[in-house]
């Protein structure tokens, strides 16, 4: 963590603090020993058990295991969505195991970008103000917001909806407005959560094809899926199954599209 | 993030739940106009009242006969005589006992049918001196009023008031007419102007003679030298009081009263008869805005209600915004400007429709109704803070929703 100061919501977001790193490159994800306990009553159930992982800057990976297999813990605690019950997790390199609800909010504003199986548009908003929306709560001006929300949409080639609301675009133009909202505030993480699980097999096809691209312009792509098709096209599968990591053997490099 | 920018995303969620929104703020709106037009209510009956009583003359000082004590109600005189004479009077028009006193009427009342031609009409005769005219602030329509010389010479003498000139003469001009008093005849000398009817006595419909014909024609008896009431006229507002404290001192004296607690008549100003008269009129007023004070309550809890709705309702929202860097204090903020807009909308537009209803309502019912700019900007006020109140409880459980748990629920 920086300073204090940091933390402020009135002050602007200053992306370039991850941008330029020393010649050691700090891993985007560095997860030591993390368990996750939920207490349901009097029956504490284990979701995770002891995972440790470390994700580099511009890797794609992808998170795989059955429903149950804790994958959607693992990925709420990936996002500071949930803090977890024991062990540290360093996401580009600050420690946000043990961050107040306040500084994990700047954290998911700043440095992840999340694309959701159900998109999670706001219907009542257009393209363009449903990408603003993380850099509105970034403290961003108006017009600086509109001009970056245009370049976002622009580069998941969306630049003629802009003023279309969700209900307005199919599920695949849908998610590719969500993907402009996960990389206008430029974040450390892009992560995903099943994202070509509501769509059809074109869409989902472009989808991936999206992602790819993104990967090889430099982007940290964390995608967590079930079907192993899709896990395919990340450069590293990570398997999670009972709330351990199975293997994370590297996927051989052709298959990375 | 900005105010700006968290009002207008209240604003947002406001217009996209417009049947929601618009009944919520219909339940302030209500409570609001009925505050309004009771307080309007309460302040026109009240303006009504000082008007009627500054009507009745400017710095005026009532003399009657008799006083209420704590114990036995009523101390009259002997008999049923009253005990305010015209000596009294002529005493207390003297400049070296009451200095601060400016006109003295002494005034017999008693209610007698007036004829003229085949009309008759009965209405109540005065009988008083020319001061009467200045205190009482009448004017005259026409003729002339009762001079020192009649009542010196006990002049056969009347002057009417404009509604009975008009019942007994209809367009005809009065004036050098004669009309039967009782069974007195005397000429009609002049018309009062119309002053309006008070709440209580039409002041138009009286007819006025000197004191001494009064006295030989009409009243009569032990009462021919008594009188029914003094009306005295300060000489300003400010020597009111001290006019107050001659009229007293001199008239105890001249009772051959000791203990002030023991006097046999009362003095009543001006502002004791509006306050007596407007003490109803607060009682009403305070009942009745508290039945609308308590509509704005109700009002109040529909937009809790609401606002405990719309978090419920909007728990994917809150949790989608939240994961995209809302912090906390944003969300708690965004429920509490959308709270206090309800409010807001509802004031503004209770207000409107209070002014709308001080316009129409007075027509339908005789009942003035003076709205205050400070009411209006007051009741405004009043239902912001009540949408910020009934915003507070549901701004921040919206605050603490978790994210996982908010973006979880379907």
């Amino acid at each position: 963590m920086t300073t204090p100061r940091d933390l402020d919501d009135t002050q602007p977001v200053r992306i370039s603090d991850t941008g330029t790193y020393p010649a050691v490159r700090t891993p985007v994800i560095q997860l030591d020993d993390v368990t996750k306990t939920y207490k349901t009553g009097a029956v504490e159930v284990e979701a995770l058990r002891g995972v440790s992982a470390t994700i580099e800057e511009s890797e794609y990976v992808a998170i795989m295991g059955p429903s149950g297999s804790g994958k959607s813990t693992l990925m709420h605690i990936l996002g500071c969505l949930d803090v977890p019950t024991s062990g540290t997790y360093r996401l580009a390199g600050e420690d946000v195991s043990t961050m107040s609800e306040y500084q994990l909010a700047q954290v998911r504003n700043r440095r992840i970008g999340f694309v959701f199986q159900q998109f999670n548009l706001l219907p009542s908003l257009n393209a363009s103000r449903n990408v603003e929306l993380p850099l509105a709560y970034a403290g961003v001006d108006r017009a600086e917001r509109h001009e970056r929300a245009l370049a976002a949409l622009t580069r998941v080639g969306l630049a003629d909806r802009v003023r279309h609301r969700p209900g307005e675009l199919s599920g695949g133009q849908q998610q590719r407005v969500a993907v402009a909202r996960a990389l206008v505030t430029d974040p450390a993480l892009i992560l995903a959560d099943e994202p070509t699980g509501n769509l059809d097999s074109v869409s989902a096809e472009e989808m991936l094809e999206l992602f790819a691209e993104l990967h090889r312009s430099g982007r940290s792509i964390v995608l967590i899926t079930h079907e192993s098709e899709v896990a395919d096209a990340a450069e590293r599968t990570i398997r999670i199954r009972d709330g351990n990591i199975q293997d994370a053997e590297p996927v051989s490099a052709g298959t990375a599209r | 993030m900005s105010w700006i920018e968290t009002i207008r995303t209240g604003l947002e969620a406001i217009v996209t739940h417009r049947l929601r929104s618009a009944l919520t703020i219909l339940g302030i709106l209500i409570g609001i106009a009925a505050v309004i037009l009771t307080v309007g209510f309460g302040e026109g009956a009240q303006a009504q009242v000082a008007g009627e009583v500054s009507a009745l003359g400017s710095n005026l000082l009532i003399v009657t006969p008799g006083s209420t004590t704590s114990t036995t109600g009523v101390r009259g005189g002997f008999g049923t005589a009253s005990t305010l004479t015209m000596a009294n009077a002529t005493a207390l028009s003297s400049k070296t006992v009451a200095p601060d006193i400016k006109a003295v009427a002494p005034t017999t009342t008693s209610s007698e049918e007036l004829t003229y031609s085949t009309t008759n009409w009965t209405s109540s005769v005065v009988g008083t001196n020319p001061d009467w005219l200045s205190v009482r602030n009448e004017t005259l329509a026409e003729g002339r009023f009762i001079v020192d010389s009649d009542v010196t010479n006990h002049a056969a003498v009347v002057v009417l008031g404009s509604e009975t000139a008009e019942e007994l003469f209809g367009i005809r001009d009065p004036i050098g007419d004669t009309v039967n008093v009782g069974t007195a005849p005397m000429t009609v000398i002049g018309v009062l102007n119309s002053v309006g009817s008070s709440s209580t006595t039409d002041e138009d419909d009286q007819a006025i003679v000197p004191i001494t014909t009064a006295a030989d024609r009409l009243v009569g008896g032990t009462s021919r030298n008594t009188v029914s009431q003094i009306l005295l006229e300060a000489t300003s507002q400010g020597t009111l009081s001290a006019a107050y404290q001659e009229a007293d001192y001199e008239l105890l004296a001249l009772h051959n009263i000791t203990n002030p607690t023991a006097a046999d008549f009362t003095i009543t100003s001006q502002v004791q008869l509006a306050d007596t008269a407007n003490s109803v009129n607060k009682t009403l007023t305070i009942f009745l805005g508290g039945v609308a004070g308590i509509s704005l309550l109700v009002g109040g809890i529909g937009v809790m209600n609401i606002m405990l709705v719309s978090v419920t309702e909007r728990v994917r929202e809150i949790g989608l915004r939240k994961a995209l860097g809302a912090t906390p204090r944003i969300i708690r903020r965004q429920f509490l400007a959308e709270a206090s807009f309800l409010g807001l909308v509802g004031g503004v537009l209770g207000v409107g429709l209070g002014l709308i209803g001080a316009a129409v309502i007075p027509h339908l019912v005789s009942n003035p109704i003076a709205i205050s700019a400070a009411a209006t900007i007051g009741s405004i006020v009043v239902a912001v803070g009540i949408g910020i109140v009934a915003g507070v409880y549901p701004a921040s459980r919206a605050a603490r929703l978790a994210p996982i748990d908010a973006l979880r629920s379907e």
